[in-house]
């Protein structure tokens, strides 16, 4: 396990320095410069204006020792300062992280609740109507736009049926009956598509299970059904299903930049979106590098486990 | 009735598992036309893309004409899906929208195709220090999420179709690597490679001729889930204000602009939303009939 765990984290260092090279250039990529970009129409008549703000981004500098320099900041925690706010990126990010853990969270938690049992029955009722309907319904989460559902979400349930609270964001700190009501709708859209995703998964490994040699020896000594399935089938089945629900946790967190902004939640993904209507390059940056980051501390999370729970994985 | 993604845990993103007998080309459309769900995406798929090919045809309307005083017009005999904010026929923009949405993820999705599939092919093939650096590259884009990736391309190159094929073409690209490499390096090893290698054809034939057709049904399957995703991609960047301009009838950017009038005109933002899972839909279920045919034991 260890040489397995060291291994992972060893490609991930190595995908980690990606990631922070790909980010770095996101902002050069800009057409002209971050300075021609803040200065707008007075870069043209103010030479001395553009040189020193270059001199203070460090532009007049090779790539490579801008990079260094942006790098060693990095790993210090420090982000840079937000352009039109004043204040370190890193402060900004924090303070809209609990908004997208908490919908991340809920999200799969509704995937998983509706996923899993909808997967196990499909998989029992094979080829039959209620396996057909899960099938179906799945293929439909996976083609529904978030954002179109989520607006359909409000105009049914706020606006027509007025079932939902207004959307309306407010902490967990000040009223968290309030908060997860109103965050119940947001989390619904956004695990739509995983809850799909992790039906598609239980089915086929549970139906992999089914077939197995093990299991045609439980029935054959007589087992009651009930164990069958569920001692010697969905213990081994719910194996991969645990990892895909992980990583859809990781996935979440790119969904949650238009569920946020579909619900007005003040998250990091409408941060990203704020940031670039604002063209706020060092939050941009920023807070992509932060996501990122996150996403591959999940999916390695999600790794290390699922090779803790089958051996064949380390072993590999 | 759709099937199942068994093996691949990024199951979030158009990751497709094939396992097709290789070595015997398959004609795709006779595996169409013998499956049910393959048969019906692609109908639908064809009937969308003929709707936006002959917009200009079947369109009741000017997609641009402006009529103020029939501005957020419920739907009627006259306009069928109702009108905008401008008076503009809805049944009309969606209908030209097909032809911006399904252009740009066509786009998009060719250039990943050819990009990503030629690089998986060559990688595998010359293996070595090429295919590492070529394996990392991918496996950074796929550290990131698949959306926010597309966001912050968008974010800096500016908002814009030209950017938005851009932003979807990076990020759907390593799909097509993955997809080439793997059957790559299994077939590179096999018998008629080595003959062909024995009696002196060149790298470049060998890939061309003999490696190349070998690939084309996974990747032709790859490509049909892709464009599944690069349509809700496309449609995703242009609801926030990132893809196509505000102006041009994309499905995506009618959906943003009907927001604001949700209580008082729903129709704005009912239909679009319906076109984009339909189209959605059809190469899901074109993919997902594809994958079934060529592995039927995922059934």
């Amino acid at each position: 396990m260890a040489k397995y765990l060291i291994s992972r984290l060893v490609a991930m260092a190595v995908s980690l320095m990606g990631v922070t090279i790909v980010v770095f250039l996101l902002i050069r990529c800009i057409p002209g410069t971050i300075v021609e970009q803040m200065l707008g129409t007075e870069a043209l008549t103010s030479y001395e204006t553009v040189e020193s703000l270059r001199r203070y981004f460090g532009l007049d500098q090779p790539i490579h020792i801008q990079y260094a320099h942006w790098i060693r900041r990095v790993l210090v925690g420090d982000l840079g300062k937000s352009w039109r706010m004043g204040m370190p990126v890193l402060t900004f990010i924090l303070s809209r992280l609990a908004v997208t853990v908490e919908l991340a969270a809920i999200a799969i938690l509704v995937a998983a609740l509706i996923g899993v049992p909808a997967g196990i029955i499909s998989a029992l009722k094979q080829n039959r109507p209620a396996d057909n309907l899960a099938r179906m319904a799945a293929l439909f989460g996976l083609s529904i736009p978030v954002f179109w559902q989520g607006t359909m979400l409000i105009l049914v349930f706020s606006l027509a049926l007025r079932w939902a609270p207004p959307i309306e964001w407010v902490s967990p700190a000040a009223n968290l009956r309030a908060n997860l009501e109103m965050m119940l709708l947001p989390g619904f859209c956004l695990g739509t598509a995983s809850a799909a995703v992790i039906m598609r998964m239980t089915r086929s490994c549970m139906l992999d299970v089914l077939r197995q040699d093990y299991i045609r020896t439980a029935r054959a000594k007589g087992l009651a059904e009930g164990s069958v399935i569920g001692i010697h089938g969905l213990k081994n089945a719910l194996i991969p299903v645990v990892t895909v629900t992980g990583l859809q946790m990781g996935y979440l967190l790119g969904g949650t930049v238009v569920v946020e902004e579909v619900f007005g939640l003040p998250g990091l993904g409408r941060l990203v979106l704020w940031a670039i209507l604002q063209r706020d390059y060092p939050t941009v940056q920023g807070t992509v590098l932060f996501i990122a980051v996150m996403f591959m501390v999940v999916n390695l999370v999600v790794d290390i486990l699922y090779a803790y729970l089958d051996p064949r994985i380390r072993r590999a | 009735m759709p099937s199942d993604t068994p093996l691949e845990p990024h199951a979030a993103s158009p990751s497709v598992v094939v396992t097709a007998p290789l070595s015997q080309p398959v004609s795709l459309l006779s595996l169409i036309a013998r499956n049910r769900l393959a048969l019906s995406g692609a109908i639908l798929a064809l009937l969308l893309t003929l709707m936006a090919i002959l917009a200009e045809v079947i369109s009741p309307y000017d997609p641009m004409a402006v009529n103020v005083r029939a501005a957020l017009q419920a739907p009627s005999r006259a306009n069928l899906f109702g009108t905008d904010r401008f008076g503009r026929d809805l049944l009309t923009r969606v209908v030209y929208g097909a032809r911006v949405s399904l252009g740009i993820a066509f786009a998009s999705v060719a250039v990943a195709m050819l990009v990503g599939s030629l690089l998986g092919l060559f990688g595998a093939y010359v293996g070595g220090s090429w295919d590492t650096v070529l394996g990392r590259v991918m496996d950074v884009l796929f550290s990131f999420p698949l959306l926010l990736l597309a966001i912050a391309i968008v974010g800096m190159l500016g908002p814009g179709i030209p950017n938005a094929i851009i932003a979807i073409t990076i990020v759907y690209t390593p799909f097509f690597f993955r997809v080439a490499r793997g059957p790559t390096l299994a077939e590179r090893e096999k018998e008629y490679v080595q003959a062909a290698k024995a009696v002196g054809a060149g790298s470049a034939r060998i890939l061309w001729r003999h490696l190349l057709p070998n690939l084309l049904s996974p990747i032709v399957v790859q490509g049909s889930v892709t464009i599944a995703y690069a349509i809700l991609t496309e449609a995703s960047l242009s609801y926030l204000g990132l893809g196509t301009p505000l102006l041009t009838p994309s499905w995506g950017t009618t959906l943003n602009e009907g927001r604001t009038y949700l209580q008082l005109a729903p129709w704005i933002s009912i239909f679009p939303g319906i076109a984009i899972m339909l189209a959605v839909l059809a190469f899901n279920l074109l993919g997902d009939g594809l994958r079934d045919a060529l592995d039927p034991h995922l059934k």
